[in-house]
């Protein structure tokens, strides 16, 4: 078991030192420049600009600065952020508690409403709960985010005043009210990712349990006179969640690499708003550090998902 | 002869037989705007009035909290490293100016407790220094006494390339020398008759204290802990700052203004987009206060329709113009396209470049597109230091233009599309990604082809074509196009800066890696000799035929055809009195707002 994890972790270098070079390249061959803003102020000449290209290292080979960027990586360097003239670490550290607090919130709506939704479809199934059940879910899954978080704007925040739609990372309340203005403001942004994760989410758990709850020793085990509950709880889901476990192991690289679509409607401080305005303004090294750390994750959960596996489901082996 | 109404209007103001307001509004009348029409004044020795307030509170604080909306929110807080407006807005909530301008133009004192004029002895008579006092008393948000050693080590700090500060531009040649602890001088390398741009306003302006930074000038730069959190003079305090997020501040209750500020405390948060930072201050009131709310009018007539807020307008300079390619694009010397060994095969003909100037239609592009935020004009220079010439006029007329180019040998072709000697008049016009400018692309479009001329519209990613990355062919300074459309701001209230953009020796090209800020191309020796001229010029009166003369120079010759000139929208709620100038940053009168109750 140890041995499967070392080796997998070794083998994890190489392929995130290709994931690096392909990403670093990419980016400087994108278009573009972080000083671009400057070249319509007539207040800063030319020459200035050409100096700070040349002090921030824009104009030596790609090679050499891909060399530059991994030597401080490894050194525990993230880089330093053209635009914001900070640390990239400080910058990415600001922003992953709102990410987690919301992204977070959201796969944990998702969870609560799935796992029960389609366990329960599953057991009735072409039922009327099913049919429902199985409507909304299509609805769900066929809204983008883009559109129903609007949608929700449009009705609580607009039409009834009930939310704010602009979230901010410092209420000034204390105690309960903190609390409570918290919960308040992540309402909308929670419900809009959570129940987009929900809708395609029961349609997996459903057809998971529909697999397994066909089998010859569920038979058996209610031939046995064991109770519904007991045999859908113990002896159906346990080996149905297997592929939901990998699902939801490979999903949670993306809460803390947080949603840049809702993120950026309700100006959540997130990671993916940071992503999306660093990409805009050309800020390498901050679009450099958050898509790589991303790429580590993956790699990371898709581990975790392996060893989680053979603890589910002892016959299958690690080697 | 305007030379002479002038002298002898400047002589009845020093007499007192005609009042300021009086002489600023006949200049006005002939195309000079407020900020230049006062330091006219200042300079034919009457001093410079400072701007009235409208500030009505009597008691310093008490008005709760200020809720700011930046849709782009500031990244940095160090003012000599805003790498755009929003960042000099950010900082400018905390760091203070000399001086800076109000919505008519004027000057207002800030950290200084006198506006230089000739008349009390502050600026020099050949504009070759300025003395600056300094309001005694003043300390920085940590208790430490503001003197001018404060002064003299901000321009070391900004003037020194190592610091990689965006200001150096402005403090590169000047001089800066204590007097005493209250009293600077600045000496210019020439004669500058625009002596307002170092320590004034919030572009170049903002002070830094020397007692944070002094370790930290050059290459040392970047590790200034003070970069992130600002220890200024202003109203407002430093408390938390998230870039791109969120800046707050509170109330400093030792400001050195009486009854100032009104407000408590104070949250700029950042991110989003336009449409949504409108709805949120004008429909469902969220917030305070909206910056550069560049939305449809229509969107914004609706929102405003029982919403809690409104739009509020400040005039600038800033022009949307249409510029043409003087060399060919489309054919390579030495590795370069749009050299200068080239001529443009179709625009080389006056006549293509005045007929395609009656072919924007100004009034369709303000109605259909920029609504109360646009006004349509015949002029380039539109200025803050508004030199407007009222020498020359637009028209939108298919039918004249067309006539223009039948009469100048160019027939329509079989296919519709005019030629002459074989050359089809086909062009490309690029800009910018953005809504406005292709709806704009649009109408030109159409106009152009019902005369006969085929256009190609192509969109370039801002961030591509504002860039000065040398190895991108999309780029502005390039201009591997016909046409381009674009807008350069307009930051100080002076045209000198912006029209030296234009002259013959500073055209873009391989050799200056396109660092040349003469994009069209265009070389006249008319234009040169009026511009070095102006650059020269003392006398305030010839200085301003001078700039009115080159902007006509650029009219006769069709080097832009301007689209519109645009104004600042700025979203409020309807209760806020905001200060708004149009020559100015939008935090930079922030001492000022108050709330109606």
């Amino acid at each position: 078991m140890s041995q499967y994890v070392l080796r997998r972790l070794l083998i994890a270098i190489p392929s995130l030192l290709g994931i690096s070079a392909v990403l670093f390249f990419v980016l400087a061959l994108a278009p573009g420049d972080p000083f671009s803003e400057l070249a319509t102020n007539p207040n800063v000449p030319p020459e200035v600009q050409a100096a700070l290209r040349a002090k921030f290292g824009l104009d030596d080979p790609i090679y050499l600065r891909y060399f530059h960027w991994l030597n401080a990586m490894l050194h525990g360097d993230w880089g330093f952020s053209f635009v914001s003239r900070m640390d990239v670490d400080r910058l990415i550290l600001q922003r992953l508690p709102t990410t987690l607090f919301v992204i977070g919130s959201a796969q944990i709506l998702a969870l609560l409403i799935a796992i029960p939704v389609g366990v329960y479809a599953a057991t009735k199934p072409y039922s009327l709960f099913d049919q429902i059940a199985n409507t909304l879910a299509f609805v769900g899954f066929s809204l983008p985010t883009f559109f129903t978080g609007i949608l929700f704007i449009l009705i609580f925040s607009v039409t009834l005043d009930w939310l704010p739609f602009v979230y901010t990372t410092d209420i000034k309340a204390t105690g309960i009210h903190w609390v409570f203005e918290m919960i308040r403001q992540a309402i909308m942004p929670v419900a809009v990712l959570g129940l987009f994760q929900a809708a395609s989410m029961t349609r997996f758990v459903r057809s998971a349990m529909l697999d397994v709850i066909r089998l010859d020793y569920v038979t058996t085990a209610r031939a046995k006179g064991l109770g519904q509950a007991k045999v859908i709880v113990k002896h159906v889901m346990r080996n149905a969640m297997i592929p939901v476990v990998t699902l939801i192991a490979l999903q949670i690289p993306a809460v803390f690499g947080g949603a840049i679509v809702t993120e950026q409607i309700f100006r959540i401080p997130g990671i993916g708003s940071l992503l999306i305005s660093s990409i805009l303004s050309n800020d390498t090294p901050v679009v450099m550090a958050v898509t790589f750390v991303f790429a580590c994750l993956v790699v990371l959960f898709n581990l975790i998902a392996d060893v989680l596996y053979g603890w589910l489901d002892p016959r299958i082996s690690l080697r | 002869m305007l030379d002479k109404e002038l002298r002898s209007m400047i002589g009845q103001v020093k007499d007192g037989r005609m009042d300021r307001r009086a002489f600023i509004k006949r200049m006005a009348a002939v195309g000079l705007t407020a900020p230049l029409a006062n330091q006219i004044l200042a300079l034919g020795g009457v001093a410079m009035a400072e701007g009235a307030s409208t500030y009505k509170p009597t008691k310093r604080g008490g008005g709760g909290a200020l809720k700011l909306l930046w849709w782009q929110g500031p990244t940095l807080l160090n003012p000599h490293f805003a790498t755009g407006t929003k960042d000099q807005d950010g900082s400018r909530l905390f760091y203070e100016p000399l001086a800076c301008w109000d919505p008519d133009g004027n000057m207002k004192l800030v950290l200084a407790t006198e506006i230089p004029s000739i008349q009390n002895g502050l600026l020099a008579a050949d504009g070759k220094s300025v003395t600056w006092k300094l309001k005694p008393g003043v300390k920085w948000h940590d208790g430490k006494p503001f003197t001018a050693d404060d002064l003299v080590f901000t321009w070391q700090y900004a003037k020194d390339p190592a610091t990689a500060a965006v200001t150096i531009g402005v403090y590169r040649d000047i001089v800066v020398e204590k007097i005493d602890d209250l009293t600077v001088k600045i000496t210019f390398p020439k004669p500058t008759p625009f002596w307002a741009d170092a320590f004034v306003g919030a572009g170049a302006g903002q002070i830094l204290p020397k007692h944070l930074f002094a370790d930290y000038i050059g290459s040392k730069s970047r590790e200034a802990p003070a970069n992130l959190a600002p220890v200024g003079t202003g109203p407002y305090k430093f408390v938390e700052f998230k870039p791109g997020d969120l800046i707050r501040g509170v109330i400093n209750p030792d400001y050195h203004m009486a009854n100032r500020p009104y407000f408590d405390s104070l949250e700029m948060k950042g991110g989003g987009d336009a449409v949504s930072a409108a709805r949120a201050v004008i429909q469902t009131g969220e917030y305070d206060f909206g910056w550069n709310i560049q939305v449809e009018d229509d969107v914004l007539l609706r929102l405003e329709k029982g919403g809690k807020g409104k739009t509020v307008y400040a005039v600038g300079g800033d022009t949307e113009f249409i510029a043409l390619n003087f060399t060919d694009p489309n054919v390579e010397v030495d590795g370069e396209r749009s050299s200068m060994k080239t001529k443009h095969p179709l625009f080389s003909d006056p006549v293509v470049r005045k007929a395609l100037s009656l072919l924007v239609d100004r009034e369709s592009v303000k109605k259909a597109i920029y609504g109360r935020a646009g006004r349509t004009t015949a002029n380039f220079l539109n200025g803050p230091e508004k030199f407007v010439s009222k020498n020359t006029s637009w028209e939108f007329n298919i039918e004249k233009a067309a006539k223009m180019l039948e009469d100048g040998g160019w027939k329509a072709g079989a296919d519709g599309i005019r030629e002459k000697d074989g050359k089809k008049l086909k062009l490309v016009y690029q800009t910018s990604i953005n809504g406005p400018r292709q709806k704009t692309q649009a109408i030109v479009k159409q106009a152009c082809q019902k005369a006969g001329i085929d256009v190609e519209l192509k969109s370039v990613v801002a961030s591509v074509f504002f860039s000065s990355d040398v190895a991108n062919p999309d780029t502005y300074p390039k201009f591997y196009a016909d046409l381009e459309m674009f807008q350069i701001p307009l930051s100080q209230p002076d045209p000198s800066q912006h029209m030296r953009r234009y002259l013959s020796t500073a055209v873009a090209t391989k050799e200056n890696k396109w660092q040349g800020t003469n994009f069209p191309r265009w070389v006249n020796k008319d234009y040169d000799a009026v511009i070095n001229a102006a650059d020269m010029e003392m006398d305030p009166v010839k200085r301003a035929a001078l700039y009115i003369k080159a902007n006509d120079l650029m009219w006769q010759d069709t080097v832009f055809i301007p689209v519109m000139h645009r104004l600042k929208v700025e979203a409020a709620a309807n209760n806020l009195r905001p200060v708004i100038s149009g020559w100015a940053n939008e935090t930079d009168n922030l001492f000022d707002w108050y709330r109606e109750e």
